[in-house]
């Protein structure tokens, strides 16, 4: 059964798949990693983000690219709504939102989920487009184009991201206020404007990644709950709030799934995958690349 | 305290003395049906809160020790045919032994990392199961009952007692730990855990314990699961909402007193049944949503804290 | 015969009108039962209802059942094995139902059958399969066309072995159908002295599906029996068509389900073509019978205002046919009582808009009536093409078999 051609090819499918894992992990990363906002509804929105591509593409033919980007505005000011009432409610109280932000989120989750299934039923939806159902031919290998545009996608964020974090004024008050809010106060910066900017940047790149998610695969109304363990489980591997880390984590994640899944027990993937997280967390808790020490 | 505490225990024994005539003397069995599920979400809720209310663990695995413990029953009642019972003790172990190991996890995470690996952990044992075919594996199994022992007459009824018999330990702990060191010393670690440690508070032995006693109830909860539907498959024995209704129920109720848990898990539990049989479609996770966002804005500390606050608003006005 | 039939109906229509318009407020008669509208199974069991639910109103309007109106009483299992019990409860204890149906899908029906058997209940099944093995419950009759539990995987292997096929792999989904197809497929295999090359188990919650059929295709099977669920059958076609799965597998398909759904077929398109893969309905000519015509017309207006499956022809019509059944059962004997409903049900042979059913002593259909059939000339993005004949060929069984297979799948798919 094994061999070196099949590995190769598990390999190189896995760092595709790993890219996409990380292409719909970055917003959380942002949100959960940099701000510490348990935001469990992370995936919700991301299959929100998925449905209002298919609207597009289904009813005016957009390609679900543009689609994606198309409606990251809109995504970025829901951001701005959605931190706004969470800060409203719980951190502007008290510091501890902990176990009610995640049940907060819980229940924003179960609306969305709701809200969707009356919109559009429960069947499963999928898009149309040019690179979708094709692939590139290298050799014997055969690389899906829906995963190159995966790869391309997630290679484009973490740049830009990371870019955007390091390079712009914006991006380093976010970082700052990660770090140390009441020394951000303290230089006459809001914390609290500078949050909501990054938690609208974290939820308008779910715009592209909910474009990705549907043209990888065809997407249900309950899929956020698949989605809950596999992208918490990147960001907090990865090291809370490091785009690159966010990258390399899922990565590992994909091939790890990948190889599994082609060479090994295809049926024991899901829990090679969590074993490393299981590792990874008892040997280093800040994550492979994280920020606190 | 002590006139307290006389209080509990009559009521408890009120309590299962009803369940027990309930059983004598109605002949309808929905009831019991119903109010199974409700028990069993009150022990879970329970369970829950002795780690995540008082310790400030939030496990997101209930449903790894559910099913964990509804695979422990029916592992043992195919091989063996041991009596319920015995499958609830051994249940009961079996969670002791992994709460153990959760507590030895929070030796290297705290907080939002704890949460993370419980989820981890939780997909490892439903795989590890899954591909167990001597306990049916994905493909599920069927269980026969066998008979029922008196003075039930029926074997549901035999469950409901169980399980109410349940509910009156798991939260005659609660409140014990509540009452005792042991909850003021997780109390103490769940506001700053350095500083407890700093202070002497044996923080380790602390978490262990409400580790190894939430998990031991968690498990021992599920155990009559599996002769209550007479069949058992991981999806449904593993199934997330197990896991947001124990903290669900638990925040609703409130997590700083005991009778907290027991609240939220009544309310939503009875709201959930009643929801099945009537409205009955999409709009009943609608209404889990907007219950859980309204409680968790609107009563920080849940239906306890409101209580609470009524009250020493009388108080004031009294005084 | 059949005019004394039809006769005998007019008869009898008329004179439940008089009765029913005399006694005016008799109490309707009741049918219970549970079915997903939310989770996982919401998908068919919404399409299942609605099938359901025509009957329903057919029935009414032809004066009801006994000189009563028949009315529902469904609630929602969410597609779980812990819901079922409690409701079945409240169905049998508080609304006093007087006819049982059970849950579409075998998870949520594998927690009842005790509890029915040890009431005495009858229970019309709803696509589950082989629930009855270990409990034997005698009055449980499994409307699905499943028929003896290896019939399926021979007619498909029968299929590829005719076509020269003599390697096999499997992929299954590690979930409790799709995990049952694979275990009787394997013996199927052994019987038939054929080799299994491949064999895995695919959890449900993989995303990608290009690594595990490339290492499948490196297996190079003649036949890839694939049994799989609505989100990994897409997934897979997909993978096939962008991969490849090499020129001598001869045939492919077999137990995936969601290629019966009308939204899947219609994005998966020109995908499908070549693949030959289980149905229980489809618009051929051989299909259509008494009524069936008229069904799917009334089915498929309401089908698009409630956003359930516009084809419906996986579980919708079935869920008509075992109200056609209970109709005919309850109408020869005249009351409600469940011994001598299911003595009816178990001794004759009942002719519905699915053909004529005759069960075994297990409750399940004597002859399978799942088909086998090819996907031909399918277009992209284009659901009403699924309606006219031709498009899924029948090949198996022989009585209703519409074209050859064409073989190898490579040459199918162009």
């Amino acid at each position: 059964m094994f061999s070196f051609e099949l590995l190769l090819d598990a390999v190189v499918i896995g760092v595709l798949l790993g890219c996409f894992y990380a292409a719909v992990s970055l917003g959380l990363s942002i949100s959960f990693g940099l701000l510490d906002v348990p935001h469990v509804a992370h995936p919700a929105f991301l299959v929100l983000a998925s449905y209002a591509v298919y609207f597009l593409n289904e009813h005016y033919g957009v390609d679900p690219l543009l689609a994606g980007l198309l409606i990251t505005p809109l995504f970025f000011l829901f951001g701005l709504f959605a931190y706004r009432l969470y800060y409203e409610t719980f951190e502007r109280r008290g510091s501890d939102a902990g176990v009610r932000g995640i049940a907060f989120f819980f229940g924003i989750a179960f609306i969305i989920e709701v809200l969707i299934i009356m919109q559009f039923g429960v069947d499963q939806r999928s898009v149309t487009a040019d690179y979708v159902g094709k692939a590139w031919r290298i050799g014997e290998m055969r690389i899906p184009f829906r995963l190159v545009v995966a790869f391309v996608v997630a290679a484009a964020l973490t740049i830009l991201l990371t870019l955007y974090l390091s390079r712009t004024f914006m991006g380093r008050a976010i970082r700052a206020v990660a770090q140390d809010q009441e020394a951000l106060r303290l230089m006459g910066a809001n914390p609290i404007r500078i949050k909501q900017w990054a938690f609208g940047i974290a939820t308008a790149v779910l715009g592209i990644a909910g474009a990705l998610l549907i043209i990888v695969a065809p997407v249900e109304p309950t899929l956020d709950r698949t989605y809950i363990g596999r992208t918490f489980c990147v960001v907090v591997m990865a090291g809370l709030g490091s785009m690159s880390g966010t990258l390399v984590a899922a990565i590992i994640l994909g091939v790890a799934e990948t190889v599994v899944l082609t060479l090994f027990g295809a049926s024991w993937a899901p829990a090679i995958s969590f074993a490393m997280l299981l590792g990874v967390l008892a040997v280093r808790p800040q994550g492979l690349f994280g920020r606190r020490s | 305290m002590k006139r307290n505490g006389m209080y509990f225990w009559g009521g408890a024994a009120l309590f299962l003395a009803g369940a027990l005539l309930m059983t004598q003397v109605i002949g309808n069995q929905y009831p019991f049906f119903a109010c199974y599920v409700i028990l069993q979400f009150i022990v879970l809720a329970v369970a829950w809160s002795i780690l995540g209310g008082y310790a400030g663990y939030v496990n997101f695995g209930t449903s790894a020790f559910f099913g964990v413990g509804v695979y422990t029953a029916v592992f043992l009642f195919k091989a063996t045919g041991v009596p319920l019972a015995v499958q609830i003790a051994a249940a009961a172990a079996v969670g002791a032994l992994m709460g153990f190991a959760l507590g030895l996890l929070t030796l290297r995470m705290q907080g939002i990392f704890f949460s993370i690996a419980t989820i981890a952990a939780t997909i490892i044992i439903e795989t590890a199961i899954t591909n167990w075919r001597y306990v049916g594996g994905a493909s599920g199994i069927q269980l026969q009952r066998p008979a029922v022992m008196a003075p039930f007459d029926n074997y549901v009824e035999m469950l409901f007692f169980v399980q109410a018999v349940m509910v009156v330990l798991a939260v005659a702990i609660s409140r014990y730990i509540q009452n005792s060191w042991i909850g003021r010393g997780l109390q103490a670690l769940k506001d700053d855990e350095l500083a407890a440690e700093c202070t002497g508070v044996p923080t380790l032995r602390l978490k262990l314990t409400a580790c190894v006693i939430s998990g031991a109830l968690m498990c021992a909860a599920g155990a009559p699961a599996a002769m209550y539907l007479q069949y058992a498959d991981p999806a449904s024995a593993f199934n997330l909402n197990y896991s947001v209704s124990a903290l669900a129920m638990s925040l609703i109720g409130g997590t700083a007193h005991w009778a907290g848990p027991v609240i939220g898990a009544i309310l939503l539990g009875v709201t959930q049944q009643l929801l099945t049989v009537t409205i009955s479609s999409e709009v009943n996770v609608l209404v889990l949503g907007v219950m859980l966002v309204l409680f968790v804005v609107a009563a920080p500390e849940g239906i306890v804290g409101l209580i609470r606050k009524v009250r020493s608003k009388r108080n004031e006005g009294e005084g | 015969m059949k005019r004394r039939t039809l006769l005998g109906g007019t008869i009898a229509v008329a004179v439940l009108g008089l009765t029913t318009a005399a006694i005016g407020q008799q109490a309707p008669i009741k049918i219970g039962m549970s079915m997903a509208q939310t989770g996982g199974l919401a998908g068919g069991g919404k399409a299942s209802l609605l099938g359901i639910e025509v009957w329903r109103d057919d029935v009414n309007a032809r004066g009801g059942l006994l000189g009563r109106k028949v009315e529902l009483v469904v609630y929602d299992d969410k597609s779980s094995a812990s819901e079922t019990p409690a409701i079945y409860s409240k169905l049998l204890d508080v609304d006093k139902v007087d006819i049982l149906f059970a849950p579409y899908a075998t998870v949520p029906t594998a927690p009842l059958m005790p509890l029915v058997k040890q009431r005495g209940m009858l229970l019309m099944g709803n696509f589950s399969f082989q629930v009855n093995s270990k409990v034997g419950h005698d009055m449980w009759f499994n409307n699905a066309p499943w028929g003896p539990a290896d019939s399926w995987a021979s007619s498909f292997l029968d299929l590829g072995q005719k076509a020269g096929g003599k390697t096999i792999a499997l992929l299954a989904a590690d979930q409790e159908f799709a995990q049952n197809l694979a275990k009787t497929a394997r013996e199927v295999a052994t019987k038939l002295g054929m080799q299994v090359v491949f064999d895995q188990a695919y959890p449900p919650s993989t995303v990608e599906f290009s690594g595990i059929l490339r290492a499948l295709k490196a297996a190079k099977p003649d036949i890839v029996y694939v049994a799989s669920y609505p989100p990994d059958s897409a997934g897979i076609l997909r993978a096939v068509n962008e991969i490849g799965i090499g020129d001598n597998v001869k045939l492919f398909g077999g137990g995936m389900v969601g290629l019966q759904f009308g939204t899947v077929m219609e994005n998966l398109g020109s995908l499908l073509n070549g693949v030959v893969n289980y149905n229980t309905w489809l618009p051929e000519p051989q299909m259509y019978n008494d009524g069936t015509k008229a069904f799917f017309e009334a089915y498929t207006k309401r089908a698009v205002e409630a956003k359930v499956d516009p084809l419906g022809y996986y579980l919708a019509p079935y869920g008509y046919a075992n109200g056609q059944m209970i109709e005919q059962a309850i109408k020869a004997v005249g009351s409600l009582d469940q011994k001598a409903l299911a003595k009816y049900l178990r001794e004759k042979t009942h002719k519905t808009i699915v053909g004529s059913i005759t069960f075994a002593a297990d409750g399940e259909w004597k002859e399978t009536g799942v088909v086998q059939a090819q996907f031909r000339g399918i277009k992209d993005k284009n659901i009403e093409q699924f309606r006219s004949p031709g498009k899924q060929v029948i090949l198996f069984p022989a009585k209703m078999k519409s074209g050859d297979l064409i073989t190898p799948f490579e040459a199918a798919r162009k």
